[in-house]
């Protein structure tokens, strides 16, 4: 790694932590419990999601384990179907969904507009009880037994043949689309509403649109969610009700209403992860994000098509072929601007002065695996290859390349380029560069192969496979232990920073955004005086010139 | 601008000039927080509109489906109680507005009166509703918990019903998808009169609150976006009514 950086951290000699902070303002639990602070809300979501993201993490080894060899060797086949349902189940509802959107997106987003809070703080603190709920009820059901419908409670089998716990993940779930409805509603309400003075639309942050267009999704479509959940779960209780045949009912009904939500919340997933990464790449290669309008409405744009793509994992499902035909032109539409977005990170880098701190590297390795991830969706969304494809690994790499590739990534890049901002300490930059790097390596050893397995016919969702299939099985399991080094990598050297990292100041990354002009750890009303706006988005020069100013006036 | 200074020695003092007591710390003014809680409102009301979305769909789907079971399925529905229940909350929501109105013009009492009123009638539609769900318990039109076909089989044994629309009897098959009527018939006047439940409570809360002055002093958002709520579940009423209770009639 070259030398060349843009940190700029205060003389450490003397450099102190702001005395006067959101962390140390009151002390005691319950001003932690109690807290309307979205900053606070913000740190609660923090720990709450990296807890769910350890015990889904860990399930995940547990599925690679058993998947080593080609018979049942670590656990039953029934108990392995329950393990890929809860990883499935904390995974998507308890990580991906609010990930960013909740911890990093509620910390900034108020101060990139020039909030003192989000427009709602007590529906912000409601949002973050009802994740705790749904999270108590989602250990109950593994501690009762788990259950085993895979994440997509796909009915008749989650209605009439499983008689595991599906009432009480389905009202977890439920519980838990309500916080992240609360989160979208909080949002799209302060973005509209509370932006400060000459913070137009169009000098919003990019993280801003992203949030924003993810947030119109979680407010649309997770209510159609709960309530097919609520169907299931009468159904399951009454014995009728309107998806099991058996009973009268439509399935095709059920994977309709499951799927109007659960395909938006793939982009509720991976929009807010774009966002992050315009802010990053901007900032480390010191230039105004190439077409920024662009990618503001593309943004917008995959929220608007997110809702009409739905039936493409229905190809197989007895849908007619005009409606596959329709719903596969659509979802090759999808990918147009994702890929406005990708070509308009790679102009931004062609001629920056580009450094790579951990956040970038994490930004690349999002770009190259978002890349593949989202080409192989162009595969599974043409209707003849996701007959051959679909429900085999093939399918599980693609998601994963998207979700993990691309979230993931996403998600540990903003931790570490916010992370100065949050704790008022840098993260130490050697280690992290080399977490970044093994997360990479880790990640490819462990889902490409199963690109290959997914072509050679290898179902997903079973216990055992063929013997030819081990090889590859072997590189994916050890490429996912090197990836669990990656990830507990962070959790050790960012807790270790909170007490040792070199404090940071104001702005170590010279970044742009209004969050970046006020003080590290921020004040709990974020500024002292409310910023007006007088220039637009990711202008270095503006920055260039405050800074002059303030040097000629301490001067 | 801002509501804290800090001073050279590093307190803080509060500084509250000509800010009324209800605006919220981080709202800039009350204009401000109005729009805002008023947006959000708006916003929660469409995620309910998505949400009885699914509800609705499901009915229309099975409707089509077994239009003959939901026709004679809804003979059994008593329209006199519909109609009745429907005129209770259009009323209920003009007391609504009337309150919502008493507390722009700051009256306290008819604030109060108005509310009450809401209440009282909220109640009354839930009173009617028991009426009806008692009804159907005793006619063993509880679909999964206490449910024949009988009625549907051999209309003639309901004299009542058979009366009045002497309707043929069902085809096993198709007498059997009235059950999936009755279930949609719980599931969304369930999930309404569960609104309504909730509405009450909150209904309840305001009074109290109404009593002690509160929204008569030019603070109106709380009781503005009850309001909306409120009109919202009627409005959800007013597309129940004629889908489950008229199917024959129009």
């Amino acid at each position: 790694m070259s030398a060349a950086t843009i940190v700029s951290l205060p003389d450490q000699s003397t450099a102190r932590i702001p005395k006067m902070n959101f962390l140390t303002k009151e002390n005691g639990l319950l001003s932690w419990l109690l807290t309307g602070d979205h900053k606070r809300i913000a740190t609660l979501y923090l720990i709450s999601i990296s807890f769910f993201f350890f015990v889904g993490g860990s399930l995940a080894g547990l599925i690679r384990l058993e998947l080593l060899t080609p018979q049942t060797s670590l656990m039953a086949a029934d108990t392995y179907n329950k393990v890929f349902t809860m990883h499935g189940v904390i995974m998507v509802f308890l990580f991906l969904v609010p990930s960013v959107p909740a911890t990093i997106g509620n910390f900034v987003i108020p101060m990139m507009v020039g909030a003192r809070d989000l427009a709602l703080p007590k529906i912000n603190l409601l949002s973050w009880y009802l994740y705790i709920i749904a999270g108590f009820m989602v250990i109950y059901t593994m501690a009762a037994g788990g259950v085993d419908t895979g994440w997509t409670f796909t009915s008749p089998l989650s209605t009439h043949y499983l008689n595991t716990h599906v009432i009480s993940t389905g009202l977890a779930i439920f519980v838990a689309g309500f916080s992240s409805i609360f989160t979208g509603l909080n949002f799209i309400v302060t973005i509209h509403k509370m932006r400060a003075p000459g913070m137009t639309w169009f000098r919003l942050p990019l993280f801003v649109w992203s949030n924003y267009a993810a947030s119109i999704l979680m407010v649309l479509g997770t209510p159609v969610l709960a309530i097919t959940l609520v169907l299931v779960v009468l159904e399951r209780t009454v014995h009728i009700g309107v998806f099991d045949p058996a009973y009268g009912g439509d399935p095709i009904l059920f994977q309709h209403l499951f799927w109007f939500y659960s395909h938006p919340a793939v982009y509720i997933m991976i929009l807010p992860g774009m966002g992050v990464i315009s802010e990053v790449v901007s900032t480390f290669s010191r230039k105004r994000v190439f077409g920024y309008t662009a990618v503001a409405f593309s943004s917008v744009a995959i929220a608007v098509f997110g809702f009409f793509v739905w039936a493409h994992h229905m190809f197989i499902m007895g849908i007619s072929n005009y409606a596959a035909l329709v719903f596969s032109l659509l979802t090759m539409l999808v990918a147009v601007p994702s890929a406005i977005k990708i070509f308009n990170w790679a102009f931004t880098l062609y001629k920056g002065s580009i450094t790579f701190e951990t956040p970038m590297l994490y930004a690349f390795g999002f770009m190259g695996l978002f890349t593949i991830g989202g080409m192989t969706g162009v595969f599974l969304g043409a209707t003849g290859t996701d007959i051959h494809l679909t429900e085999t690994y093939f399918i599980v790499a693609h998601f994963h390349f998207v979700m993990v590739g691309g979230m993931l990534m996403a998600f540990l890049s903003g931790i570490h380029f916010w992370w100065p901002k949050w704790t008022g300490r840098m993260y130490p930059e050697k280690i992290s560069q080399l977490a970044a790097i093994v997360t990479f390596i880790g990640f490819n050893f462990t889902f490409f192969p199963q690109f290959i397995l997914g072509t050679l016919g290898m179902p997903r969702r079973y216990a055992a496979y063929p013997p030819e299939f081990q090889a590859l099985n072997v590189f994916s399991t050890a490429g996912a232990t090197i990836l669990g080094v990656g990830y507990l990598l962070p959790i050790l050297y960012l807790t270790w920073s909170l007490r040792y990292g070199a404090v940071a100041g104001n702005n170590p990354w010279q970044a742009t955004g209004l969050e970046w002009q006020t003080q590290s750890p921020p004040l709990t009303e974020n500024f002292p005086e409310i910023p007006i706006v007088d220039h637009e988005a990711y202008d270095y020069e503006w920055l260039e010139r405050q800074q002059e100013k303030e040097v000629a006036s301490v001067g | 601008m801002s509501d804290s200074t800090s001073t050279a020695n590093g307190a803080v003092v509060e500084v509250h000039h000509e800010h009324p007591p209800y605006q919220r710390h981080h709202f800039e003014s009350v204009d401000q927080q109005f729009d805002a809680t008023n947006f959000a409102m708006w916003l929660f009301l469409l995620t309910e509109i998505m949400f009885f979305g699914g509800l609705f769909t499901s009915y229309l789907i099975m409707r089509n489906w077994y239009y003959p079971a939901f026709v004679e399925a809804s003979h059994q529905l008593n329209i006199g109680w519909g109609t009745a229940n429907t005129a209770v909350l259009i009323v209920s929501s003009f007391t609504m507005a009337m309150g919502v109105w008493s507390a722009e013009m700051r009256k306290k009492g008819m604030l109060i009166l108005f509310l009450s009123l809401t209440w009282l009638l909220g109640m009354a539609f839930l009173g009617i509703k028991s009426i009806e769900y008692t009804e159907k318990w005793e006619k063993f039109h509880v679909p999964g918990l206490h449910w024949s076909d009988s009625s549907f089989l051999n209309p003639a044994s309901d004299p009542e019903v058979y009366s009045e629309y002497h309707d043929k009897p069902l085809a096993p098959d198709m007498a059997a998808k009235t059950e999936m009527y009755f279930f949609l018939y719980f599931a969304m006047t369930g999930m309404h009169a569960l609104h309504m439940i909730i509405g009450i409570s909150i209904l309840t809360f305001m009074i109290i609150r109404a009593r002690q002055g509160a929204y008569t002093t030019g603070h109106v958002t709380y009781v503005e976006n009850f309001g909306l709520y409120w009109h919202f579940v009627d409005i959800v009423w007013i597309f129940l009514f004629p889908l489950l209770y008229l199917i024959s009639r129009y």
